[in-house]
């Protein structure tokens, strides 16, 4: 096992923290909007751990290269979903969950 | 136990539950997922059974059979979710239900 | 193989059948939806560890992404209430529960005495020079499979043509606003997403790729045109949807049918020219089942039937 081995799995297991605690805020919060933080934040910074330890990891520059690109599409994607959805909610007239 | 044999005997526990609920669920829409489903567990054991020589090289056949498998179920069903949709159409319609 | 790897092959595998159950056991039907696309994943996941890297991506792409975009707009046309058909007797689910617990462990018996790793690895290894391509996979699809892959596209084209005459067709977007996020998310990802599928037909030849994960991913990013009211749903009356819907099996047939003209078998591609020919072949392809997989998505509910879902307008 060598230096970047042993770093490389530290990062993903940094990342894989970030996805369960993601998970947990999914099954746990009370409602829709915040459900959205727990799932998009996480998984963005997850999946960039995640992605910088293949990135030290791979062989070559352009596999590296190409994993980060993964993860930038990814944060797009997220953001634009994440407002997609909560517009849907509103929409339907759901607010958020306040503390009775 | 080798890896192909537990993914082998998962496929049969995909095919076993999506036959029953071919027959046993009342949505139509639940009936049309487990037909799909039933080529999940199918593909599954056909790969297992591909991926058996023990220096990992796999079988090229089945893959390709799975391949064109995967492509040829997501046509099965959205050729069946059409007629599901159209069915819809003229249950809740009064009147012809024809073209728009 | 290692204890961690037996741990986690065991984990996936029981996670499927378990998702499986909740699909079809969940009383509402946008859950199963969900949970069968989360089922394509964790699929992906396990012919990633089976060693099927092609069937991976086709299964991330297609599987997750295209049937779960095309069960929820079915969803959204037929509503949660509609399509209910009359509920199973009791008897009847016994008697059925029993013969699929036979049909279950009996597969299961049968198939882990296969213990012999027969396969034809070798012979495809030894003979790829003679298909013209780098790749086992790709060799087999379209150099000794060749005919069955030509059938497939006309399965293929035949189910897209079903389809169009079943669903009735869509009215292109209502007037109401649309978030103008998607729009641009569309726009921006388009050339992105022409990229990914040129590349990933371009690999197909030497590496895990080709013409059914290109087309799956370019119907991806047709279906986001279509979502985002960029693009109009492609309509049959259209001389180049027709076109491009025909054109893959057009070409493959008549490069299939070449040979014949010079004495030789159906699909015998001559030598010279033949890794030509195969990329021309993956071309057209690509272009027809997109086309094909785009035509399986009916767009939005006309506005009769989206007033019975206001809700669901974004």
């Amino acid at each position: 096992m060598t230096v970047i081995d042993v770093l490389a799995t530290a990062l993903w297991v940094v990342g894989a923290v970030f996805f369960v605690a993601g998970t947990v805020g999914l099954l746990r919060f009370p409602d829709v909007y915040t459900r959205l933080h727990a799932l998009t934040k996480p998984d963005n910074v997850g999946l960039g751990f995640i992605v910088s330890g293949l990135a030290i990891q791979s062989s070559e520059l352009a596999v590296a290269l190409k994993v980060i690109a993964v993860w930038v599409l990814l944060l797009v994607v997220n953001a634009v979903s994440c407002q997609v959805i909560a517009r849907a909610t509103w929409n339907r007239g759901i607010r958020p969950w306040s503390r009775r | 136990m080798s890896a192909w044999s537990i993914y082998a005997c998962s496929g049969a526990a995909i095919i076993a539950l999506s036959l029953y609920g071919v027959f046993a669920c009342a949505p139509l829409l639940k009936r049309i997922l487990a037909a799909n489903l039933i080529g999940t567990g199918v593909f599954l054991i056909l790969v297992a059974l591909a991926d058996r020589s023990a220096p990992a090289q796999p079988d090229p056949v089945p893959h390709a059979l799975v391949l064109t498998g995967v492509v040829i179920s997501v046509s099965a069903t959205a050729l069946a979710l059409a007629i599901a949709i159209r069915l819809a159409d003229r249950r809740s319609s009064d009147d012809e239900g024809g073209w728009p | 193989m290692t204890a961690l790897d037996l741990v986690f092959d065991v984990v996936l595998a029981t996670v499927m059948p378990v998702l499986v159950w909740r699909i079809l056991a969940s009383k509402d039907l946008a859950s199963s939806v969900v949970l069968f696309v989360a089922l394509g994943l964790v699929s992906a996941l396990a012919w990633a560890r089976l060693h099927a890297p092609d069937i991976a991506l086709v299964e991330a792409a297609v599987g997750a992404g295209l049937t779960g975009a095309l069960l929820m707009n079915a969803l959204s046309w037929i509503g949660a209430e509609a399509g209910v058909t009359e509920p199973v007797s009791r008897a009847t689910r016994v008697g059925v529960g029993i013969l699929v617990t036979a049909v279950g462990v009996g597969l299961a018996v049968a198939v882990i005495h296969l213990t012999q790793p027969v396969g034809l690895a070798h012979e495809v290894d030894a003979r790829l020079a003679d298909a013209h391509v780098d790749y086992p996979v790709t060799a087999v699809l379209l150099s000794f499979r060749g005919y069955d892959t030509l059938l497939e596209i006309a399965v293929l084209v035949t189910a897209a043509l079903g389809a169009r005459l079943y669903a009735p067709g869509s009215v292109p977007g209502g007037d109401d606003p649309l978030s103008p996020h998607p729009r641009v998310l569309a726009r921006v990802l388009t050339p992105i997403v022409v990229l990914v599928a040129g590349y990933l037909l371009w690999r197909g030849a030497s590496a895990p790729g080709g013409a059914f994960q290109a087309a799956a991913v370019l119907a991806g990013g047709g279906i986001l045109l279509v979502l985002a009211r960029v693009l109009r749903p492609p309509r049959m009356s259209s001389i180049a949807v027709r076109a491009a819907l025909v054109a893959g099996l057009a070409w493959f047939i008549a490069v299939a049918a070449l040979p014949l003209a010079t004495g030789a078998q159906l699909l015998e591609y001559p030598s010279a020219s033949a890794k030509q020919l195969i990329i021309s072949i993956e071309v057209a392809l690509t272009l027809s089942i997109s086309i094909v997989l785009l035509m399986f998505f009916p767009g939005e509910p006309a506005p009769g039937e989206a007033a019975r879902h206001p809700e669901d307008r974004w």
